[in-house]
């Protein structure tokens, strides 16, 4: 009888507490909170066999522009500590065939679209606007300003407010009223908040935060820069404290706006920071590159640290790092899991003999406050 | 078919000439990887900082067997990622995807074929000889590598081929010389009307050239550098001529990694030609 039982029961994970995975950016209302990260899932397509696209909050789609465009040459890629640096020159079909094949591919699937549009000029993403206007599928717009003006010497949108602001206004008139515009913002600038405010005033539903850091990586055996197009976009692990930086910097001006956070997420508990920092979903970019499942396996992680910390809900966490150590309101039931560097750990670890785990709750002994020195 | 991600597990790890042949179960893998196909480990342990995946060509698989299917690869250590892979013990946990790729593609008639391994570019070959040789196909092997022990195969090669060339550039076994000072003699003699060819890119480009002047069809496996190798990251791409004459770059990882010698434009590979659809680029964006 126990063989039987051996042969026949597999191993179950521990059931979770139920929390309510569900967000929404703006009128984009997310069953769950994890993203693919434009650039790092094409349309999904290529991802799907890996990780379920419908099962996910939505495929954020790699930047379309008005037309095809062949990317730059090789080598694209280096690798760096934690993280890669690339300079792909946004390859991709342009919009029609986008619309064709892509967009029109997951619709047929039923997984939820953000289409990433990027451009060299406002009139561009205008254009752009107006192609996915009259598209189905389309959950929501998100502008990838991280791109050089042509109009203003090369200058790239994201890190002046006036050019951020012309784009997103032009694509906010070309959308239609019901579909969220978010702007992707550059973690190159001198002060993000600024960027960010004038995005929303020019009528971004929401935030995107961040686009990869410009970075460069010399060979020291050719004596040249690795990538053909000499510098390129930083991603990974290797940015996760800055792009954390950005969103907690937003969220604390701007509270009510929305905000998407990405940057080097790899694992539920990256997720679950960047969700106390005032993120309403994330994406799951370069991650993808070392694990495909990264996107899935990221909401069960996210999941699992939401319900270990006590929240039945994920919009409850929204932020929540932003309230200071002695604020009453600590989600149902916690034992002190919450607030503390040292105890909000996973959840074996907060099980298997806690030294911290009579602490009151939400209220870090003096130990802990040391251990976190 | 199609590819899965499993976790896999280091079976065994064997030092062969300047190569690691690593067998790992890898189940469902296996048994429906073709030659050609290759699949992507993850690298440096769970709390790695070493993100990228690395791509290896498929040598050979056991589809069943005590353990469940398993797959050889062969690796180089060229790096931190695959020096690592040289170190893996027996039941060291190996994250696997595959098979990923277009594998070469067969005749359909009793041809006579000569498959062409620079260094482990070889590894994939074997198997393909095998599949050839079923097919009642006269298979001949031209190996060759910069010396000695970066050779691969050569005694599989012997046991499997009609004739068999070694070449090594500083004359430790075989011919002194490349694979393409001998290559042109041996499809002579042959008349070999398929060349398969695996290793280096200038190689690959100087084989399809030799091939192509002898009158066979080449298909080469080719070795880009990828970052994420099921076709999302667009790093791995090269200058491809498609039907119609149109050139697009192309993803090793998923339109190859084979492709038909002589539709790629070898000079042009680093490069975007001005005449591929999508170039010249109006602006540098990332």
């Amino acid at each position: 009888m126990t063989t039987l039982r051996i042969t026949t029961e597999r191993p179950q994970p521990p059931a979770l507490p139920p929390v309510d995975m569900s967000t929404s950016l703006g009128a984009l209302v997310l069953p769950h909170p994890v993203l693919t990260a434009s650039g790092c899932a094409a349309s999904g397509r290529e991802l799907d066999p890996f990780c379920d696209v419908t099962a996910i909050g939505a495929v954020v789609t790699k930047s379309v522009m008005l037309k095809a465009r062949s990317g730059r040459a090789t080598p694209r890629m280096a690798e760096t500590p934690s993280g890669m640096l690339n300079g792909i020159g946004l390859q991709g079909p342009g919009i029609d065939a986008f619309l064709d094949t892509d967009l029109a591919w997951l619709r047929e699937r039923g997984a939820r679209a953000v289409v990433s549009i990027a451009g060299t000029a406002v009139e561009d993403y205008a254009k752009l606007a107006q192609r996915l206007r009259h598209a189905e599928g389309v959950g929501a717009v998100e502008v990838n300003i991280s791109c050089p003006n042509v109009e203003d010497r090369g200058q790239v949108f994201a890190c002046d407010p006036a050019a951020a602001s012309a784009v997103v206004s032009a694509v906010r008139r070309a959308t239609a009223p019901g579909v969220p515009v978010l702007a992707k913002l550059s973690p190159d600038v001198t002060d993000i908040v600024a960027v960010a405010r004038a995005c929303v005033d020019a009528g971004a539903s929401g935030l995107s935060l961040i686009n990869t850091l410009l970075g460069l990586v010399i060979d020291t055996t050719t004596l040249r820069p690795v990538l053909a197009g000499t510098t390129g976009g930083l991603s990974g692990p290797a940015i996760r404290p800055v792009a954390l930086r950005c969103v907690w910097q937003v969220h604390a001006a701007l509270p009510d706006v929305p905000l998407l956070g990405m940057g080097g997420i790899l694992s539920g508990d990256d997720a679950m920071q960047f969700v106390l920092a005032g993120a309403r979903a994330v994406s799951v970019g370069t991650a993808v590159f070392h694990d495909p499942s990264a996107p899935a396996r990221v909401g069960r992680e996210l999941h699992a640290a939401l319900a270990a910390a006590g929240f039945e809900r994920l919009v409850d966490a929204v932020g929540y790092a932003h309230r200071g150590p002695d604020h009453p309101d600590v989600p149902g039931g916690s034992d002190g899991a919450v607030g503390a560097d040292e105890t909000a750990a996973t959840p074996d670890e907060g099980e298997a003999g806690d030294p911290h785990g009579d602490a009151p709750a939400g209220a870090p002994s003096a130990e802990q406050v040391e251990a976190g020195w | 078919m199609g590819a899965i991600q499993v976790s896999g597990e280091v079976l065994s790890n064997r030092k062969v000439g300047d190569y690691h042949v690593l067998t790992l179960v890898a189940p469902g893998i296996a048994e429906s990887a073709r030659p050609g196909h290759f699949v992507t480990l993850g690298v440096g342990g769970e709390d790695t900082a070493l993100l990228l995946r690395r791509a290896f060509s498929i040598y050979r698989v056991q589809d069943r067997g005590v353990y469940g299917g398993t797959v050889d690869l062969v690796i180089a250590d060229a790096g931190p990622g695959t020096a690592w892979l040289t170190r893996c013990r027996t039941h060291d946990a190996v994250d696997i995807v595959g098979p990923l790729g277009r594998p070469f593609t067969l005749p359909r008639d009793p041809v006579t074929v000569t498959l062409v391994g620079g260094g482990y570019g070889s590894a994939p070959l074997f198997a393909l000889a095998e599949l050839l040789r079923r097919r009642g196909c006269r298979v001949d092997f031209v190996l060759g590598a910069a010396s000695e022990p970066r050779l691969f195969g050569t005694l599989e090669a012997k046991r499997l081929a009609t004739q068999v060339a070694i070449t090594t550039e500083d004359g430790t076994a075989g011919e002194r010389g490349r694979v393409t000072d001998v290559l042109p003699d041996m499809l002579a003699r042959s008349g070999s009307d398929v060349v398969y060819a695996c290793g280096p890119m200038p190689m690959l480009a100087a084989v399809t050239r030799q091939a192509t002047a002898a009158g066979a069809h080449v298909q080469c496996a080719v070795e880009e550098s990828m970052a994420c190798g099921i076709g999302v990251c667009m790093t791995c791409v090269l200058p491809v001529v498609g039907n119609g004459g149109v050139t697009r770059m192309l993803r090793s990882c998923v339109d190859g990694p084979v492709f038909a010698g002589d539709r790629v434009r070898w000079a042009d590979v680093g490069t975007v030609p001005a005449d591929t659809y999508g170039a010249p680029e109006a602006v540098v964006a990332r």
